[in-house]
């Protein structure tokens, strides 16, 4: 019993450090970092209502269609596009060499205008459901063909009916992309550009008519770049104040705690281990403020052993054994940091249903860190000193902190 | 038996807490805060130079733009005027054409730079943020009152919830007296400190709780049945904060340029947080017992 607890207690300690010291960095390092560390730009589009078109789902999934359509020109990694919110659309760029380029070609107001020679407008981009380039099967050509939606289908029918032997020109942005002659009044809604020179120019032609389908207004709202040399820099200092702040911790509790507090230092480093690797499992991605968020975590989550053991000692100065102190320790600490850490949890919730972005993510990490604090505490921490006790290797009470430094005797009565 | 009371001078407690937070108020409304451009809308260009530059020099090249009103100042460890070559432009909110426009004359004039840092933020975003961040914060304020009520007694609630606008209202007094910039990750460490706050209010509270179920066998009266339960805790108490200011401490002083208004709010923050817990919970709570039926 004695020895095999022994052993037990030296196998899980020595696996936690080991596993600690040569994952944690790579571990650290693997998860998706965001454009703060690793630099790059961050680009914040909303799309607005127009006389034409009204913001909606519909609108918005083209608005990110086209939006990855943009940025795949531009040949980068990584790139993230997500919606957020109703009608905003974020767009992540990491590692980009030209930000001011990539912001141009992504905030390109696409306005698809069909005109006669008298330029009244006849159809918009909202009429056009598709273009696709396509090479004509009869006579080698390369065409790009029309589609186009209910409604431009009866605009296109009048506009071609007025207008044969006469040019409908193509506008984006008020550019005319092509001014084909009208052949023939065209009912069905379908309709083809031909002379284009080859397909490559008719594909390059198609991707900017779709583009210009967009049927809502898209303004940037928001961008951000951070350069390399920045980024790097935040990392290491981030990733320094790391070392100092957790070394500080692990000292602090070794010498107030001793033996436990030595366990307490096992169980942080499996804490932070778990921390890490859960936040990669979500494919998190880390930003200052997360980082300073887990450091931050660190320090709490200690919290939860100093009560384990403040409620420890006070038994033990009742009387109790250490072994009784102990587990009386742990029982009653336990309530305490459930109430403390569910109140925490609240408001950790309450910030990720309301907030956005950074906030959330910070939610997230503040969530993460009390629920495995808690877990960490009273399962690993409980499990090693309950092995270290029954090793019985150690009796001395100042082995446990027990009787030598009493800051405020919780065990003793109180005047006022 | 060592002679301790905090919960019987309530009163001194709450002056000492109005002492800083009338006056962050009157700052607040007199001064306001240094809202950085995540509020107020703005372009941020963080440059740096590969020789030292002059601030009057980079002033002179924004004038025709008519942006005399920008701020420029020297940013970078080396805050030494004749070496600086980190340079920190603030403007409104630029066009960017416009932007590209200044970029491009403060290279031709002024001299070659890499870019750091380059934010542009619309206004918008800036109000959703306060918004947001004030709805969540009331929100948890109820959720968390109606916990503790559920679990302890609703005056240990409003108490509790009492202790947190208190911390809130003591970082948001010093952000304003000393003119700390304010972004969201200010929010975010307003919201860490809210997590703090209550989380140590709390541990007391339970105290209370427990030893009001031993009240009646161990006699005493309420006062000092807080004092006992303080008293209890106060090791705790200070061990946990100084665990959280070991590291924010370290994030202070070795993490980088952006995160130290971060870590000084939280460092603000959890000393206002263990004051609250220690001085004002316990004796809001005596005060709270006041009204209402007794218990």
């Amino acid at each position: 019993m004695r020895t095999n607890s022994l052993v037990k207690l030296i196998i899980c300690l020595a696996a936690i450090v080991a596993v600690f010291v040569i994952f944690i960095r790579p571990l650290a390092h693997s998860i998706r970092q965001g454009l703060d560390l690793q630099g790059g730009t961050h680009v914040v589009l909303q799309a607005e209502d127009t006389e034409l078109a009204l913001v909606d789902e519909d609108a918005m999934q083209r608005v990110v269609s086209i939006m990855e359509k943009r940025v795949n020109e531009l040949g980068l990694t990584e790139p993230i596009i997500q919606r957020e919110g109703e009608r905003r659309v974020i767009i992540e760029l990491p590692g980009i060499k030209d930000p001011d380029k990539a912001i141009e070609t992504i905030g390109k107001t696409a306005m698809l205008e069909f005109k006669d020679e008298a330029g009244n407008t006849l159809l918009t981009g909202t009429d056009l459901k598709d273009a696709q380039a396509a090479m004509n099967q009869q006579n080698g050509q390369c065409v790009v063909n029309l589609e186009f939606s209910d409604e431009g289908t009866q605009k296109f029918a009048d506009a071609t009916l007025e207008n044969v032997g006469r040019q409908i020109a193509i506008l984006l942005d008020g550019e005319i992309l092509t001014n084909p002659v009208v052949r023939e009044p065209i009912l069905g809604g379908k309709a083809e550009i031909s002379g284009q020179r080859d397909l490559e120019e008719a594909q390059r032609l198609a991707v900017l008519l779709r583009s210009g389908a967009l049927p809502v207004k898209v303004n940037i709202i928001e961008t951000r770049t951070v350069g390399p040399s920045l980024g790097q820099d935040s990392k290491d200092k981030s990733e320094f104040a790391f070392v100092i702040g957790i070394a500080a911790v692990l000292v602090f509790m070794l010498l107030f705690y001793r033996l436990p507090g030595f366990i307490a230092d096992i169980s942080l480093m499996a804490y932070t281990l778990m921390l890490l690797g859960t936040l990669k499992g979500l494919d998190a991605t880390l930003t200052l403020p997360g980082v300073a968020g887990i450091i931050l975590s660190i320090g709490m989550a200690v919290d939860a052993n100093v009560l384990i053991f403040e409620h420890f000692k006070e038994e033990f100065r009742l009387g109790k054994s250490i072994r009784l102190a102990m587990d009386a320790g742990f029982k009653r600490a336990f309530t305490t940091i459930f109430d403390s850490n569910i109140t925490t949890l609240i408001a950790a919730g309450v910030l990720f249903l309301f907030g956005t972005g950074t906030i959330r993510g910070f939610a997230i990490t503040l969530g993460l860190g009390v629920l495995l604090s808690m877990f960490t505490a009273i399962t690993l921490t409980q499990f090693m000193l309950k092995l270290l006790v029954n090793s019985k290797v150690v009796e001395s009470p100042s082995a446990y902190g027990a009787d030598g430094f009493v800051l405020f005797d919780a065990s003793k009565e109180v005047k006022s | 038996m060592p002679k301790f009371d905090i919960a019987g001078r309530g009163k001194v407690w709450f002056i000492i807490s109005l002492l800083v937070i009338v006056p962050g108020l009157i700052s607040m409304v007199t001064r306001g805060f240094n809202f950085g451009i995540d509020f107020t809308g703005g372009t941020i260009m963080d440059l740096k130079f590969a020789q030292p530059v002059a601030i009057a020099q980079i002033r002179e090249t924004l004038k025709p733009f008519g942006l005399d009103g920008a701020t420029i100042q020297l940013s970078g460890a080396s805050s030494d005027v004749a070496t600086s070559t980190d340079v920190m432009i603030r403007t409104t909110d630029l066009e960017e054409v416009q932007r590209k426009e200044v970029m491009a004359a403060i290279r031709d004039k002024v001299g070659g730079y890499d870019v750091l840092r380059e934010e542009k933020v619309g206004a918008v975003i800036g109000g959703e943020l306060i918004l947001n961040a004030v709805l969540a914060l009331v929100v948890s304020w109820v959720l968390i009152i109606l916990y503790v009520a559920y679990r302890f007694e609703w005056r240990f609630g409003i108490a509790a919830v009492a202790a947190l606008v208190h911390d809130i209202l003591i970082v948001l007094a010093f952000f304003s007296f000393t003119q700390r910039q304010v972004d969201s990750s200010f929010v975010a460490a307003l919201l860490t400190v809210v997590g703090y706050s209550i989380n140590d209010t709390i541990v007391i509270f339970d105290r209370i709780r427990e030893n009001l179920k031993l009240h009646f066998r161990r006699g005493g009266d309420v006062v000092q049945l807080v004092n006992r339960s303080i008293y209890q805790t106060l090791t705790r108490s200070l061990y946990t904060v100084f665990t959280c200011l070991f590291t924010t401490f370290a994030l202070f002083f070795f993490g980088g340029e952006t995160t130290k208004d971060f870590a000084f709010a939280l460092i603000v923050g959890f000393c206002s947080g263990c004051y609250s817990s220690i001085f004002i919970a316990g004796s809001l709570w005596l005060e709270l017992r006041k009204f209402g039926g007794k218990k």
